[in-house]
């Protein structure tokens, strides 16, 4: 019931937040049409926003918008005039996903063992160096990790190339160094998590059970811990699949990250709007999912 | 303590194999496709393919290997060469020209081009429905400019006409020396009206799509690739060297090098994609080439404000710039230092030369309008924009560069003003500047292509400079036949504009840079078009 609330609402918010999004990006100075190069007459400039619809009123703009976002419509591209903004979102959502869900694949891979490890052997030269290793990864942004990678794995070694996107090998740079950030987060979170349960009296009932401690901390414990991870799973997915600008920048990746930036400078109305929703239905929808996930996890947890 | 290494190793494992899962799923998506023949770094991702639409370098380059016009460029010189017009006809007065259509020209379809073709698609460009940035270069023609404004509905009133089915002759509003050189602009290239009419602003996407140039476009997946395959239906087939084509769109420049290090790239033709850091190291290697081409950076002053409205001040400001400084401090591609703002090498024409470097004489003149070694002289913003890769920082380092020049011959202080472009375009539009950056690529090989920015009425003006003098030189200019009596006529209107009326500052005449090795692609010439025709582009295995 409660969920059904929720997606009740959705549909509202995600209206505010195009209406939002549609009034921003023309509020701010400048136009899709302003050039270096001017066109000969000023009525050519009148073509093209007569073309585009720009020179009606803005009610009346907003009410073509929507009537366009039924029919699953979001126009074309201002800047990209040979495309429609759907076009270009078909092409780069999947690699975009792609990368983001392998580099979510990567954080928590490694993410999740690293801060089990060092939770567990908590004081230890492994806790040590596993945390140094996860304060690092969050330490260092994608745009050094990214050169360092291509220098040493692209350049020096020749083992993986440098950029472009369309072999598995392509995707082996750009997932660790997207995913690197991540994944010193979630060990991080992990490792708190942990270390807080570890001492909980459900965790003590289970030792004295006589379970081993590898299914106290596997069943029990980890469940729990777990948890700070899985509400940071969601923005953190949200995040990835919409894609990097810096990571799909550097390693020349076709996804969706450089038009979320792109966009907005080339104020490319009707792009940016696209990709706010996008975006927006993605963060709603993986939130709802993490509070699903929590219920599942944690039976304390009750919504209504 | 024991640790269960087991349920470790078992959640690693599973999270591994649906990695694995996931992206055999990613493969299937965008298939690995093998290496063109031949694959080049062409800069920005183009905005459109459809000639109509095109004004970028990057894709005026792609979209002229798809749509050829009556006349081409040629490869060595980007002099204007028969396309798909065997031969033309001009009359005496120079305002009438007949084309005469190649009877082998024929659609990558197999359809013939015949002259109603060229008549649909110049139609095209001037219809108001199209849009078309570039219309402005057909308005030569008679009535063209009155149709694209929607003064003139019938179309058959613009000066295009098939006189025969593979003739076509054009009606100029005067002699205009340089028509040639923009029929072979891709504005002014042959599409196909059936496709067009049928799939509307989509027609790119149409399979299979006719094209009437050297080559067909294979897929043309945005921030990705565009494939190219060699049009066997060309006329000129025998001379298109390769076979399939990749052109790659890459914005970083240090990307750009690095694709071309490790083999992934045969050639890397744009200037934004040398990075500036390395320039010095990367500059003295063979497969390095630097050019001369049409383009000029230059400042405008916004010559309504005070006290840029008195011209004293405005050549003041001209006169204390090392320029020199300039290009062997900051640009270091072996940049010409400009004192005109049409760069040397057009033919027939020989700019004059405008202020040179004398501090003296610019705090005199500075002291004549009131402001002797800068006294009173209010602080004034230079704007400059944001751009992409190193452009950004040489834009930062010439500001920097003048500030400190004016400050130190002139005594006036000057406030940096960095802005984003489109904020930076918009400013500049509505004159909301003192001084800005500025710069401009010819598109035709005249000086008409810049100088008449200038004009009064020109929505590339920007300066709020207008004289009347200017304008009617130009036009008398444009309306001359004799080369001769044309130049003397351009040449007192450059020496009004940067000697006297000075509403702008030329910096510099911009260097190309390109790379590719010499030893393994050919066909490549410098000309101050910067125009390379892919289907002349040969690689040497």
């Amino acid at each position: 019931m409660y969920f059904l609330k929720r997606l009740f609402f959705l549909l509202p918010l995600l209206l505010l937040i195009s209406f939002l999004a549609f009034v921003l990006v023309r509020v701010a100075p400048g136009g899709p049409f302003d050039k270096e190069r001017k066109p000969a007459s000023p009525e050519i400039e009148r073509n093209l926003k007569a073309k585009y619809h720009l020179d009606e009123s803005f009610g009346k703009q907003y009410e073509r918008f929507l009537a366009g976002l039924i029919r699953g419509d979001f126009g074309p591209s201002l800047k990209y005039r040979s495309h429609s903004v759907t076009d270009i979102m078909t092409q780069g959502l999947p690699i975009s996903m792609t990368l983001g869900l392998l580099a979510f694949g990567f954080a928590m891979g490694t993410g999740i063992p690293l801060g089990l490890i060092t939770a567990v052997r908590r004081g230890g030269w492994i806790d040590l160096g596993g945390s140094f290793l996860a304060i690092l990864a969050v330490c260092v942004p994608g745009f050094v990790v990214g050169p360092l990678l291509i220098m040493l794995f692209a350049i020096h070694w020749r083992l993986f190339p440098v950029g472009l996107w369309g072999t598995p090998a392509h995707a082996v740079l750009p997932v660790i160094a997207l995913g690197l950030f991540f994944a010193g987060k979630v060990a991080r979170l992990m490792r708190e998590g942990m270390l807080g349960v570890m001492n909980a009296e459900f965790v003590t009932a289970a030792r004295a059970r006589g379970l081993s401690e590898g299914a106290v901390i596997i069943k029990h414990a980890f469940r729990l811990a777990v948890l700070p991870v899985v509400s940071y799973a969601g923005p953190m997915l949200a995040d990835l699949l919409t894609g990097s600008f810096v990571v799909e920048n550097i390693f020349q990746i076709p996804g969706l990250g450089v038009f979320l930036v792109n966009s907005s400078l080339n104020r490319d109305y009707p792009m940016v709007v696209g990709l706010v929703l996008l975006y927006a239905v993605l963060l709603l929808g993986l939130n709802l999912v993490v509070d699903m996930a929590y219920r599942w996890l944690d039976p304390r947890v009750k919504y209504d | 303590m024991s640790f269960s290494w087991q349920s470790v190793y078992r959640f690693l494992t599973r999270a591994v194999v649906g990695g694995l899962l996931l992206f055999s799923c990613a493969g299937c998506g965008s298939r690995a496709e093998q290496r063109a023949d031949l694959v080049i770094i062409n800069g920005a991702e183009p905005e459109s393919l459809d000639p109509a639409i095109v004004t970028g370098q990057p894709d005026i380059r792609v979209a002229g290997a798809l749509f050829e016009g009556l006349v081409r460029n040629d490869p060595h010189t980007g002099a204007p060469v028969p396309g798909l017009a065997e031969r033309w006809e001009i009359s005496d007065d120079g305002r009438l020209y007949t084309f005469y259509l190649r009877t082998n020209a024929q659609w990558s379809t197999g359809e013939p081009i015949m002259a109603r073709d060229v008549v649909y698609s110049w139609r095209r460009v001037l219809s108001p429905e199209t849009a078309s940035d570039y219309a402005g270069q057909l308005f030569y023609i008679k009535n063209a400019e009155e149709f694209n404004r929607g003064e003139i509905k019938d179309p058959s009133r613009v000066g295009i006409k098939a006189i025969g089915p593979r003739t076509v002759r054009v009606e100029l509003t005067g002699p205009v020396p340089f028509f040639l050189d923009l029929c072979t602009l891709p504005t002014l290239a042959v599409v196909p009206e059936w496709t067009i009419e049928r799939y509307g602003d989509r027609w790119l996407m149409a399979r299979p799509l006719p094209v009437s140039g050297p080559y067909e476009l294979v897929s043309w997946r945005i921030n990705d690739r565009i494939r190219l395959r060699k049009n066997r239906r060309y006329w000129d087939v025998a001379h298109t060297q390769n076979d399939r084509v990749d052109v790659l769109p890459v914005g970083s420049a240090n990307t750009a090098l690095n694709l071309y290090e490790t083999g992934a790239a045969d050639i890397v033709w744009d200037k934004e994609l040398a990075p500036s850091e390395l320039l010095d190291v990367l500059l003295k290697r063979p497969d390095f080439h630097t050019f001369d081409y049409l383009g000029t950076y230059f400042i405008r002053i916004n010559v309504t404000r005070k006290p840029f409205d008195d011209p004293r001040v405005r050549r003041a400001l001209a006169m204390a710039i090392d320029k020199t400084r300039i290009v062997e401090k900051i640009t270091r591609a072996g940049e010409k230092i400009a004192t005109h703002l049409t760069p040397p090498g057009i033919p027939h024409y020989d700019p004059p030369n405008g202020l040179g470097y004398d501090p003296e004489t610019a705090r005199r003149l500075l002291a004549e309008a009131g402001y002797p070694g800068g006294k009173g002289f209010p602080t004034f913003q230079y704007m400059f924009n944001a751009a992409a890769g190193g452009a950004a920082k040489t834009h930062e380092k010439i500001a920097v560069e003048l500030q400190q020049m004016w400050r130190q011959e002139l005594g006036i202080h000057m406030e940096l003003r960095q802005a984003e472009w489109k904020v930076f375009l918009a400013a500049q539009s509505a004159l909301d500047y003192d001084l800005c950056r500025s710069s401009w690529v010819g598109d035709y090989n005249d000086p008409n292509t810049f100088l008449d920015l200038f004009m009064s009425w020109s929505g590339n003006n920007r300066t709020g400079w207008k004289d009347p003098d200017y304008d009617r030189l130009l036009r008398e200019a444009n309306s001359r036949a004799d080369p001769a009596a044309r130049a003397t006529l351009l040449q007192a209107a450059e020496a009004l504009l940067v000697r006297d009326a000075v509403p702008v500052l030329p910096l510099f005449f911009y260097r190309g840079i390109s790379y590719y090795d010499s030893t393994k692609i050919q066909g490549i010439y410098p000309n101050i078009l910067d125009q390379h025709p892919i289907n002349a582009v040969r690689k040497v295995r």
